[in-house]
């Protein structure tokens, strides 16, 4: 909503002003969003009467001429506007006068003739960018008036941005009406009349839809001359509010709409037939708007009709057919009430909206639907003339406005402000409210523009509002101290990504939206669930995996030069699943993934320089898990390489994978070398196990190394697990510290080397039993997996 | 006697002359050694008599003493020197970088989200979780947005489509962390409904949301923080103490200016927007639009099977975002979610 802050002060004019008024309106709720001004700061320019124009003796374009400025005084002025001529009343700056950009006006001699000043073009006041000639002013314009009164320069324009519920405030005695309450102001309304008819000219009325219609007042206006100029008063506050010129018939229906809030329309009445109906539309119905917009109907879509058809959307926009132009000589006036619900969202759905469905779907003052048609009548005789006939009026049940009471026990609990009941009283007494007393509870009737009353709290909130949101104290509350649960089984995500971060991943956020490819390549998901309204084609999907936005990441690092590139995301994706929930249908699961590409270690003078492989993330796995450890299963995943990727499995659930990014996706998507990638379930990792102590052994360990050469293909799991089932109780520990193949090593077999740690906690071993031991575990191991000592 | 004092000088002498450790040992050798000359000396001394033996056999001490005392001087200078050198040859150069995988970190409003979480927690504030896929009941309905409201269009919220192709009407992506709240006041009522009177919820709910809307200064997905306080006597004057502190906190800024004035949610009731304004820095005096709260409507708390006559309380929603913009000077919303390292590597 924007307005002229000198046509505000018409209704009500408080003494604050400036940055301090729209601070006012701001912590009122009414939030100024821009502050504009007219013109930018100038002086000494003042309204000057051309006399007489002669051609400059030395200079073709400019002319010399002598000035009326109001005093005894003719000044001599040397101008170069082509539009200059006798008798035109135009802006003149003095000698002394500064004008935007720091322009001086001096006396000075131009091509050898003395000027004492300088008439104006509108762009040279910055008042617009009209540069072809001098700013034209009305003849009644007064000779030696300052320009910055005369055309009030030293207005402001105000937009408001207003909360949906504050449609009382999408017009100016709306606004004055707040302003009044908050400064305690007088305010002075316009002077409405009824005016009487001077024609029997009239339509009937009918209501076919009372309960989306139930006011609708009307009147003919016969005899108007649609032709009549708008007057320059008029003119500017519609043009300082946002609005063009357009005619003085629709000029005057839209004043009104500012001054009252209440948006009228403007028939033909040549071109209507018969009654006029508030009906709702047929189904399939149409409808060529005054925007040339042509609409099908539903039928919960509120129309205006004459006996034979659609003449407008109520409260939207009229018909193209049935509209005033300056052909007009006969016009019906409308001004109605339609209920917000009846209005609401039906613009939005044809893909505009316009001031009348602005406001009537928010509440438009249902208490002076009658006074706007008086309003605008009034100004139509006054500017266009005209008979006006009788107010023609249908009405059924208007809202009602229901008391609601106000217990100021309850607002003092509800704000912790404790006010006194004349502070309450005073408040509703300023807002217009009317209200009964009940020794502390205050029963209030909402005014008929007041739709956002309903309940306790809304009147608690005008309270807030009138003494001020400033006003109300902000203490340190006061609660019962109870500590939280720390629960240590649980480990919080934030130490998860802490690992991941200190082993060198940076964390990245990627959109939950994807493109349909990255589904497909990396979850083997034909079936995606897909946005009905995606911002991009390439945002259509929601993710199942992390793994596509990691991809995508590292291609952006390379193509900025970062060569090694580590990332990690946590993030929740989505899987259509008839047994998910807490919303049915899907699954929608915290995952972790991540992603590493380039060396194994930084770049550094005393390190070699090696790709980094599935080993090293599967250290970091290994680490993130402590002190858990997980098996690694051979897996095929559509993501990954299908004999460098795994299923990480804790305790028989699958938690995750981890793999090389299968090398037809790394070409495709423009990788030199195949990344490796990891996802988790968050949940998994969430899992923390309590520490529970084992006695220490006092007794020395003993070891042995053994090296057995096993064929190539065996894995080690299958090795270990072997040796876990069948080993002597005192071996404690095997671990594999060396891997060979080549030289001495059969082709197709491989050498294992393995340090056996064995210990008994009650007593020190023999070295007969050690190797006793040993001996046991290499004839396993011969036995079930045909290895060989290698010696 | 004269003899014996020239033998120790020459000693100390020889001694002097060396750096080399077996060098000294065989000048050791000329003097103390089996055939040295303080040794023949001592063995001359058995033709002396015993007066001589004793005044002379004392000074031979004496000289011998003092070739012993100069010799492990000597070798202890050696020894030092020796080891000085080595040392000297084993520097490295210190100003070399180190080995090993450097530090990566978390996303910048990670941080935030923490910083925030752990802020609230200092006031017993537990966090949330909810779903991103949402029912607009939970989205919507239960925070008391009307079934016209413009929100619920299209144009402002992603919906759905179904298996079969049509839009899932009553399925979206959240809009805000607000359903969070539904669902976490749904779960409190049910878990102490054997109590008469339930505990106080204190409880902030952060996470991603999702609207149409990209430009600048906005992303279709986005965070945000909801909190929620409600008790049986919880007010607006503690929603501002609350909020105003945490500001303070966050932005450790005692000076810190921060207003509330009049707004409008469908679900809080009073509602009020809150601003920011900085005492100094390039954002200097301008209030700057940072979260949305209110007093819970009475009907969100009936919808949850709250009795609002006898529980209130308030909520708020802020966008961790723009706190973080603010908060380390980032300019455009768009790094956040562009995974460049240049950017993200800042907030190691």
């Amino acid at each position: 909503m924007k307005f002229s802050e000198s046509w505000l002060r018409t209704f009500v004019n408080p003494a604050v002003s400036g940055k301090d008024f729209s601070h006012l309106l701001t912590m009122a709720g009414l939030e100024v969003e821009e502050e504009d001004t007219v013109a930018p700061a100038f002086d000494g320019v003042i309204v000057a009467e051309v006399l007489d124009v002669t051609k400059h003796p030395d200079a073709d374009r400019l002319n010399v001429c002598r000035v009326n400025i109001g005093d005894s005084e003719i000044r001599q002025i040397v101008c170069g506007a082509p539009n200059v001529a006798p008798g035109l009343k135009v802006p003149c700056a003095l000698p002394g006068a500064a004008l935007p950009g720091d322009f001086k006006i001096r006396i000075a001699k131009v091509r050898g003739i003395e000027s004492s000043g300088m008439l104006c073009s509108a762009k040279e006041l910055g008042i617009s960018d009209d540069a072809s000639g001098l700013l034209v002013l009305p003849s009644d314009a007064p000779v030696g008036e300052s320009i910055r009164h005369y055309l009030d320069l030293d207005d402001r324009l105000l937009t408001l941005k207003l909360t949906p519920n504050r449609a009382d405030c999408l017009s100016l005695t709306g606004i004055a009406r707040e302003v009044s309450a908050l400064t305690n102001t007088p305010a002075n309304y316009p002077q409405i009349d009824t005016i009487p008819a001077t024609t029997a000219a009239q339509r009937t009325i009918i209501l076919d839809a009372p309960d989306a219609c139930p006011l609708y007042c009307g009147r003919v206006i016969s005899d108007v001359d649609a032709k009549a100029a708008t007057p320059e008063w008029m003119r500017r506050r519609l043009e300082r509010s946002g609005l063009r010129s357009i005619s003085a018939l629709v000029d005057i229906t839209n004043y009104v709409m500012l001054e009252l809030g209440q948006p009228l329309h403007a028939f033909d009445n040549a071109k209507l037939n018969g009654a006029i109906h508030a009906r709702l539309a047929k189904k399939g119905e149409r409808i060529q708007l005054l925007n040339e917009q042509s609409l099908e109907l539903q039928d919960d879509v509120l129309l205006i009709a004459d006996d034979q058809r659609p003449v407008a959307v109520a409260g939207i926009m009229g018909g193209d057919e049935s509209g005033i132009s300056l052909e007009t000589t006969e016009m019906f006036l409308e001004s109605a009430f339609f209920a917000p619900k009846a209005i609401a969202g039906r613009a939005r759905r044809y893909g505009f909206g316009s001031d009348a469905s602005h406001r009537f779907e928010r509440g438009v003052d249902f208490g002076g639907t009658r006074q706007a048609l008086e309003r605008a009548t009034q100004l139509i005789l006054q500017i266009c003339g005209g008979l006006a006939g009788p107010l023609c009026e249908a009405q059924a049940t208007l809202p009602s406005r229901t008391p609601v009471r106000l217990r100021l026990a309850r607002a003092v609990k509800v704000l912790g402000v404790a006010f006194a009941p004349e502070e309450v009283a005073d408040i509703f007494s300023r807002l217009g409210f009317s209200f009964v007393r009940e020794e502390n509870d205050f029963i209030v009737t909402p005014p008929s523009y007041r739709f956002d009353i309903e309940i306790e709290e809304d009147l608690i909130e005008e309270i807030a509002r009138l003494h001020g949101y400033d006003s109300i104290p902000s203490p340190a509350p006061q609660a019962r101290l109870a500590m939280l649960p720390q629960t240590e089984n649980a480990r919080p995500v934030s130490r998860v990504r802490q690992i991941l971060a200190n082993r060198g991943f940076q964390e990245v956020v990627n959109f939950a939206f994807v493109d349909d490819s990255w589904e497909k390549d990396f979850a083997s998901n034909d079936a995606p669930i897909r946005l009905a309204n995606p911002i991009a084609s390439q945002m259509g999907v929601m993710r199942s995996t992390l793994i596509g936005g990691l991809v995508s990441n590292v291609l952006t690092n390379l193509k900025r030069k970062q060569n090694r590139v580590r990332l990690f995301e946590t993030g929740r994706c989505f899987i259509r699943d008839s047994q998910g929930g807490p919303v049915k249908g899907f699954r929608q699961p915290w995952k972790l993934a991540g992603i590493a590409y380039g060396s194994a270690c930084p770049e550094q003078w005393g390190t070699p320089d090696r790709a980094i492989d599935f080993y090293d993330l599967k250290g970091d796995i290994e680490q993130l898990l402590a002190p858990v450890t997980a098996r690694y299963e051979k897996f095929s995943h559509p993501a990954l390489h299908p004999g460098r990727s795994a299923r990480i499995v804790v305790n028989g659930t699958a938690i995750g994978i981890l793999g090389e990014l299968h090398p037809q996706w790394a070409q495709k998507y423009d990788l030199p070398i195949a990344p490796v990638v990891f996802e988790l379930d968050l949940e998994a990792l969430t899992y923390a196990q309590i520490p529970k102590y084992a006695e220490v052994s006092k007794q020395p360990s003993a070891y042995r190394d053994l090296a057995i050469v096993v064929d190539q293909k065996l894995e080690l799991q299958s090795l270990l697990d072997g040796i876990a089932a069948n080993c002597p109780a005192i071996v404690k520990e095997v671990k594999l510290f060396d891997i060979y193949t080549g030289k001495g090593i059969d082709q197709g077999k491989k050498s294992l080397a393995f340090r056996i740690v064995m210990q008994d906690t009650q007593r020190t071993l023999q070295d007969a039993e050690v190797d006793a031991a040993t001996q046991q575990l290499i004839t396993y191991l011969n036995q079930s997996f045909a290895a060989q000592l290698r010696v | 006697m004269l003899n014996l004092d020239q033998i120790a000088q020459d000693a100390a002498a020889a001694f002097a002359a060396t750096d080399d450790p077996d060098t000294l040992e065989q000048i050791k050798a000329r003097y103390l050694g089996k055939s040295g000359q303080i040794t023949e000396l001592l063995k001359g001394m058995a033709k002396l008599s015993p007066e001589e033996k004793k005044s002379t056999g004392a000074a031979i001490n004496r000289a011998k003493e003092s070739i012993e005392a100069a010799l492990t001087a000597r070798r202890e200078a050696i020894r030092k020197q020796a080891l000085e050198a080595r040392l000297a040859g084993e520097a490295l150069d210190i100003t070399l970088p180190g080995r090993g995988e450097t530090r990566g970190g978390l996303h910048p409003v990670t941080r935030t989200l923490e910083r925030i979480e752990a802020l609230f927690h200092s006031i017993g504030f537990e966090v949330a979780d909810g779903p991103e896929i949402e029912a607009d009941f939970q989205n919507f309905t239960a925070l008391n947005t009307p079934e016209d409201h413009p929100a619920r269009s299209m144009h402002d919220t992603f919906y759905l489509l179904d298996e079969n192709g049509k839009v899932a009407e009553d399925i979206l992506l959240r809009t805000h962390t607000s359903p969070i709240q539904v669902r976490y006041m749904q779960a409190h009522v049910a878990k102490y409904a054997h109590l008469e009177t339930m505990p106080e919820i204190r409880v902030i709910a952060p996470g991603r949301v999702y609207r149409v809307d990209s430009d600048a200064t906005h992303s279709p997905m986005f965070h945000q923080v909801e909190g929620l306080w409600i008790g049986e006597n919880v007010s607006f004057a503690d929603l501002k103490g609350v909020v105003a502190d945490f500001l303070r906190r966050f932005f450790e800024s005692d000076d810190l200016q921060v207003r509330f004035r009049p707004s409008f949610f469908p679900f809080t009731e009073p509602s009020a927007e809150i601003d920011v304004a900085f005492m100094s820095g390039a954002l200097k005096g301008r209030w700057l639009e940072i979260a949305g709260c209110g007093m819970v409507h009475p009907n969100v708390l009936r919808h949850v099977g709250i009795d609002p006559e006898k529980y209130i309380g308030f909520a708020f929603g802020m966008g961790p975002d723009r706190l973080t913009m603010l908060r380390y000077g980032v300019n455009d919303l768009r790094l956040f979610f562009d995974g460049d390292l240049r950017f993200l590597r800042q907030f190691v």
